[in-house]
């Protein structure tokens, strides 16, 4: 297994912190929205944008690329602050964020370049991934496909259908990110409804498992590594997170699961995550 | 000797010939297989074709996921099964997206027979028609499921095609099938039988039987749901006395209610319904059934009757 180069890290460090600043101003200018688990992904999207798949900006439609599925679509802010990053599409069009016209909506959507299937309403989207890697392998392609999870999410029946299937038929080439952030809209998931023992329902169901520090680069590298090792298994990053990361009055805060900052709060945080 | 076939195994059929012509077709079950006859198609192209066991929901957002990569998914389980239980799928997933994913559900309507209630859909016209993008289509015999099933494939999108369970008999001189092209059967200026599915044969006897009471009815098959033929519709409601409306499914938000909406925007007719009012249904052998709720020609002809009176 090849290490990153510490330079790496401190570069994805530097992209993260940019892409949490963009995440900020573009909910503090739509004033709706969902900061909570937007910031407490973004670094597993920033080091699978930069440095895990193969894609190209320039060729949103290219067959060959490694396909990435946003199934808890109400973070979309991230993803959009992330495609624009890697050059999808001009900075300028996150300030557009849910208003009427845009190609920026409240969910994803197909409209925005980078984005192939719209998501929003839970529970679908690890379905959705497993389409894709079955398509993979129907027409023998070796492109990998990433899907992205809530934990509130995997409550959803359908999930768990679809972790049986894509075990069913030994779909090496899927990995899903769970962003176990320990929140949901309603408060903690313990306390709403638990999920534990977690990795070992994934075990169960036939699942290469892998749990990391979902904050920790190296950690997130390495976990994306040892889930392309698995050949004839699904892959799931187990990834511990803390709502609204970055932003201390938003850390842990079920408050910010889905509030847009305010205009001050927008200029605390951007001070907070080193304008 | 009428020609009687089952709808499902024509599609199982058409698939095979679909899937040599076409590598990108895809089908996909729920443990039915060997009832929707997609079977037929797993046997021909096993690595072309996923069974998912009784788990609907994760078949169809599948079926989005390998539609978003360039194939043309048949998703088939029971109607039942591919329109309640997957609503939500089909809508923000399938249809949301404008995906290819053609769902074929067989089993549709009271004439599943002895299954009962549970298994007789009389609700799925209404809520996928009333999903934007999808198209809804209910062929009335074995060839025109055939004609159907070929269409879906050249026409992008999400499709909604309802076949019955049991053996329907072919309709003679019905023509070629055309996406939203309702076809007449028979011509006639006194009142307007429009029917779909299993119907289709109850109104051509309740024509015959009116014309031996001297009234011309002039009978339409509406195999496309949606789009509408309005064009069609509308004539038949300005140049004879009002339509009756019939389908194997509820009265409310299906065949009836789509001629509903067009006549009442455009040229205000009487439209009567033969279908099923507010019940659901039960087990029995499939034309008990149809004379149970209401569903045969008789029941056709007296509505006929109703508006020339």
């Amino acid at each position: 297994m090849t290490m990153p180069q510490d330079k790496t890290v401190k570069e994805l460090e530097q992209k993260a912190m940019a892409i949490r600043r963009l995440i900020v101003q573009m909910l503090g200018k739509a004033g709706s929205g969902h900061p909570g688990g937007s910031l407490s992904a973004t670094d597993l999207i920033t080091v699978l944008y930069f440095a895990v798949m193969r894609h190209d900006p320039q060729k949103p439609d290219w067959p060959d690329r490694d396909r990435f599925h946003m199934s808890k679509g109400h973070c979309c802010p991230l993803w959009y602050a992330v495609l624009s990053e890697a050059g999808y599409f001009p900075q300028e069009k996150l300030w557009t964020l849910r208003k009427l016209g845009s190609m920026l909506q409240g969910h994803p959507d197909r409209r925005t370049p980078g984005v192939q299937v719209a998501s929003g309403s839970l529970g679908q989207g690890l379905s959705v991934a497993l389409g894709m890697s079955l398509a993979a392998k129907i027409d023998k392609k070796d492109y990998r496909t990433y899907v992205l999870l809530g934990d509130g999410e995997i409550q959803e029946g359908n999930i768990w259908e679809a972790a049986m299937a894509a075990s069913h038929f030994k779909c090496g080439n899927l990995c899903a990110i769970l962003d176990y952030n320990g929140f949901q809209i309603d408060g903690r998931i313990d306390v709403i409804m638990g999920l534990e023992p977690l990795a070992a329902k994934w075990q169960a169901f036939g699942w290469n498992t892998i749990e990391i520090d979902g904050h920790n680069m190296l950690e997130i590298l390495i976990g994306f590594q040892k889930a392309k090792a698995a050949i004839d298994k699904p892959s799931i990053i187990i990834a511990h997170t803390v709502k609204g990361k970055g932003v201390s009055f938003m850390e842990n805060v079920v408050d910010f699961h889905g509030r847009a900052p305010t205009k001050e709060e927008t200029d605390e945080a951007i001070r907070q995550l080193g304008s | 000797m009428t020609e009687m076939l089952y709808q499902r195994d024509v599609y199982g059929q058409t698939l095979v010939d679909l899937g040599k012509r076409n590598k990108d077709i895809v089908v996909l079950d729920a443990d039915l297989a060997g009832s929707t006859r997609t079977s037929i198609f797993a046997k021909e192209f096993p690595e072309r074709f996923f069974n998912f066991g009784v788990a609907e929901q994760n078949m169809m957002a599948t079926a989005a996921g390998l539609a978003s990569c360039g194939k043309i998914v048949f998703a088939s389980t029971f109607a039942m099964f591919a329109t309640g239980r997957v609503w939500d799928q089909i809508r923000n997933t399938v249809s949301y997206n404008n995906f290819n994913v053609k769902i074929v559900a067989s089993h549709a309507g009271l004439t599943v027979g002895p299954d009962g209630a549970s298994h007789q859909a009389l609700e799925d016209i209404a809520i996928m028609r009333v999903i934007p993008t999808m198209c809804v289509v209910v062929p009335c015999d074995g060839p025109q499921t055939q004609q159907a099933i070929i269409s879906c494939v050249d026409t992008p999108g999400p499709f909604y095609i309802r076949l019955g369970r049991a053996k329907f008999p072919t309709i003679e001189n019905k023509g070629e099938f055309k996406l939203g092209k309702a076809q007449i059967l028979k011509e006639g200026n006194d009142v307007t039988i429009a029917a779909c599915g299993v119907m289709v044969q109850e109104a051509l006897i309740a024509a015959q039987n009116l014309l031996a009471k001297g009234i011309k009815a002039r009978v339409i098959n509406v195999h496309t749901i949606k789009p509408l033929d309005k064009e069609l519709i509308l004539e038949a409601a300005v140049r004879t006395k009002g339509i009756v409306a019939c389908e194997e499914h509820s009265t409310t938000g299906g065949l009836a209610s789509s001629i509903d909406e067009v006549v009442t925007e455009n040229h205000p007719a009487r439209v009567l319904r033969v279908g099923v009012r507010n019940r659901f249904g039960q087990s029995g052998e499939p034309a008990d059934l149809l004379k149970e709720y209401g569903l045969t020609s008789l029941d056709i002809e007296k509505a006929a009757l109703a508006i020339i009176a």
